[in-house]
């Protein structure tokens, strides 16, 4: 094994979005986010290959940036890295400027400033496919003669793409680049570079061009944007129910066939009441987070998402946020940890922070199980104005709920602060491009993978637990109720249930809601398990849906949806906020106003529906 | 449409001052980038990013509620300002050297 002390150290560095991680996936085989918009990587990551040589490379992946000159959180890790100031860490042997050949105008002003650091450095030229499909010709021999340092051509997203990259790097180290003049007028120079040795027939691509004319249209770009956000909650309901239904089945099937061959005790309970009642309840969600998680990442790859940002930015301004906050709060609607990550792209401090306190209502992937629980048991399967489906109108009003109420809250932050002066917006349009099919499919298994691993940790750690406080102490002798009732949990459930009575919530939900503030999923499998034991028979409830259709009144179902749309908080949320803004005071501050609204409105939904219907 | 807000009594060929007044699909160089207060962040990034002067800009579009942000393309990019940013572009009067 080669020590750290022989190994090369490589830090990759360049404008946002011209393909630094794919290049790092591709040298070092990981799997690290790559998309279709500036912003995506928010950390140093390191990674390491073996060259050709056996020369062991340590390579290190870096946000983007504009400039040395750092606007952002982001930004200023990577000048950290590349003046040798970051801590605890020594400056890069070399460092791999990447920049994007069909943006030199752009991009080769930040390759001079790099230049001139005093470091080795060899410029990838990357995006040379998409170069040459927009008849870009690129004299290479001469822009490395002006430059004084190796040029190399790479396409980070052929497999092949990076070789020449790979063996120059694995050759002796270039020279220092020329120092030259200190105060060399860099976008002076930079003109003269492309004059010199770029032959580009327009500035832009005809494509991004005629989609724009539309994407970017003041209503028709409105309209596209609605269209599609209430298309992906239609699929998300009308594709996956055959799968949906399969899973189910399946899980019922295992269960049944396992736990007849036990003997009747606490192992066979264990095995019914926690792990198929409870697990199976949210394994059944799969399908569902992977159509939304198919959507997200097609849009994240095709470069739509700065584009919506645009058309959003005036309006999330009056909310007191910002077109970039958008795709920060997009990614929240998968889970709202790496979207309150993806804020550090946000350069306006407090534009930050009203991000970071309003993405927790954003609908996250964990909060479906129980959407959709409650709205497939309490919400008619129904078709409305022929073409759409009643229950994905209303998970689409709840993810509504959620955005609108983010507002709302943003407004009153905005309201609260002190300091008006002006906020930045200053967001790049890349260019469109097609989601690689087989990206997605990659994508969509690691989510997969991700999902599988929660089921089978946390949550199955904490079904199994709330199946033990379900059913111990176990009940006295001659007693009559259901066992459950005599619990540490049924106990705890009803001593809550005088808490929550006002919003309508019984003493099983009350049980549920604790286990669901570690993983919100888990409130669906906690459910399963307290149902299937207070059962009297061993039916295993991947029937919950129907169970609770039955025993619930309608003021209920609806407050407990009502709740979820604030449900305040899962654990590792409040630690991201506190980790992403250094602040305890943030944490408290999100969960307080979360719980306080989640109560208050699942009041006012329980009290109305309950005066209406009964 | 914004041309002639500032001098409503002056009858003269629309001659925009800065990016913000600047109509879509019209293009024009730069002259240069204003601070607004000392040492402003955005002022240098926008110069960072290549609003400098000579540089011709071209504004593509503006944004559907209130015409703002706008759409600029400055080089091969694409950029969205708000209005409030491209007021700190400086346009050279046609015909103009830098
Ligand atoms: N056509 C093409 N697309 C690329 C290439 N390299 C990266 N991309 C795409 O460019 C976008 C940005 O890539 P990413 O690695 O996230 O850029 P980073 O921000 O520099 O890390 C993604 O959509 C990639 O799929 C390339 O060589 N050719
Ligand atoms: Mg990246």
């Amino acid at each position: 094994m080669s020590s750290a002390e022989t190994a090369l150290r490589i830090a990759l560095v360049g404008n946002p979005n011209c393909g630094k991680t794919a290049l790092f996936n591709l040298l070092t085989g990981s799997r690290q986010k790559v998309a279709n918009y500036a912003g995506v990587t928010v950390e140093r990551k390191q990674g390491r290959y073996i060259a050709p040589s056996g020369r062991v490379v340590d390579l290190l992946d870096l946000p983007g940036a504009y400039s040395l000159d750092a606007a952002s959180p982001d930004e200023a890790i990577t000048r950290d890295v590349c003046l040798g100031i970051a801590a605890g860490e020594t400056r890069p042997d070399l460092l791999v400027c990447v920049a994007d050949a069909t943006n030199l105008r752009l991009h080769l002003r930040f390759v001079l400033e790099v230049r001139r650091l005093g470091v080795p450095v060899v410029l990838a030229l990357n995006m040379m496919d998409a170069a040459a499909r927009r008849g870009i010709r690129i004299d290479i021999a001469a822009l490395e003669r002006e430059l004084g340092i190796p040029v190399i051509e790479t396409v980070a997203v052929k497999r092949a793409g990076a070789r020449a990259l790979v063996e120059r790097i694995d050759g002796p180290l270039p020279p220092l680049p020329p120092t030259g003049d200190a105060d060399l007028d860099l976008h002076a120079e930079v003109r003269r570079l492309l004059a010199a040795t770029v032959s580009m027939p327009t500035r832009t691509a005809a494509t991004d061009d005629a989609i724009d004319r539309i994407a970017l249209h003041p209503l028709w770009g409105l309209v596209l944007l609605g269209v599609l956000m209430f298309l992906i909650f239609q699929s998300v309901f009308s594709w996956a129910e055959p799968l949906m239904d399969g899973i189910e089945n399946g899980i019922k099937a295992l269960g049944g066939w396992s736990v007849a061959a036990l003997p009747e005790g606490p192992l066979r309970s264990l095995l019914a009441d926690g792990v198929f009642a409870g697990i199976g309840s949210v394994l059944v969600f799969l399908p569902q987070i992977l159509i939304l998680f198919l959507f997200i990442l097609a849009l994240e790859e095709s470069g739509y998402l700065p584009r919506a940002a645009f058309l959003l930015d005036r309006l999330m301004f009056k909310a007191g946020l910002s077109g970039r906050s958008f795709i920060p709060l997009l990614s929240s609607f998968a889970c709202a940890i790496p979207g309150i990550m993806a804020t550090r792209s946000i350069q306006d401090p407090r534009d930050r922070l009203a991000t970071i306190m309003v993405a927790p209502l954003m609908t996250c992937s964990a909060r479906l199980p129980v959407y959709t629980l409650l709205i497939a048991a309490f919400i008619p399967q129904r078709t409305v104005a022929g073409l759409f489906n009643l229950q994905g109108i209303v998970l689409f009003a709840l993810y509504v709920a959620g955005i609108v109420s983010a507002l709302a809250v943003a407004f009153v932050i905005k309201r609260l602060r002190r300091d008006r002066s002006e906020h930045a917006l200053l967001l790049e349009l890349p260019s469109y491009r097609w989601p690689h099919p087989r990206d997605l499919a990659i994508g969509l298994w690691e989510r997969a993978w991700i999902f599988l691993k929660r089921v089978g940790g946390i949550i199955l750690a904490l079904t199994v637990l709330l199946w033990f406080l379900s059913s111990f102490p176990a009940p006295p002798e001659g007693a009559t109720g259901p066992a459950i009732d005599y619990s540490f949990a049924g106990r705890i459930g009803r001593a809550l249930e005088v808490v929550f009575a006002p919003v309508g919530f019984n003493w099983q939900i009350c049980i549920a809601l604790i286990p669901g503030l570690a993983a919100r999923e888990v409130a669906v499998a906690a459910l399963g398990t307290v149902y299937s034991l207070s059962g009297s028979d061993d039916t295993i409830a991947a029937e919950l849906g129907p169970l609770i259709a039955g025993q619930w009144p309608l003021a209920t179902a609806l407050s407990l949806l009502v709740w979820y749309i604030f449900a305040p908080q899962c654990i590792s949320t409040l630690a991201v906020i506190r980790r992403e803004t250094n602040s305890w005071r943030n944490v408290w501050i999100a969960a307080g106003y979360l719980f306080a609204l989640a109560y208050a409105a699942s009041f006012i939904t329980y009290q109305i529906t309950r005066a209406l219907t009964s | 449409m914004f041309g002639y807000n500032r001098e409503p009594f002056l009858f003269k060929a629309y001659l925009p001052v800065r990016l913000s007044e600047l109509l879509p699909g019209n293009t024009a160089v730069v002259r240069e980038v204003e601070d607004v207060g000392s040492a402003d962040p955005i002022a240098r990034r926008l110069r960072d990013l290549g609003f400098v002067a000579g540089e011709p800009v071209k504004l593509v579009t503006r944004g559907p509620v209130g015409g703002d942000p706008l759409l600029v393309q400055i080089g091969f990019t694409r950029f969205a300002l708000r209005r409030s940013e491209a007021a700190r572009v400086r346009l050279q009067s046609a015909g103009a050297t830098p």
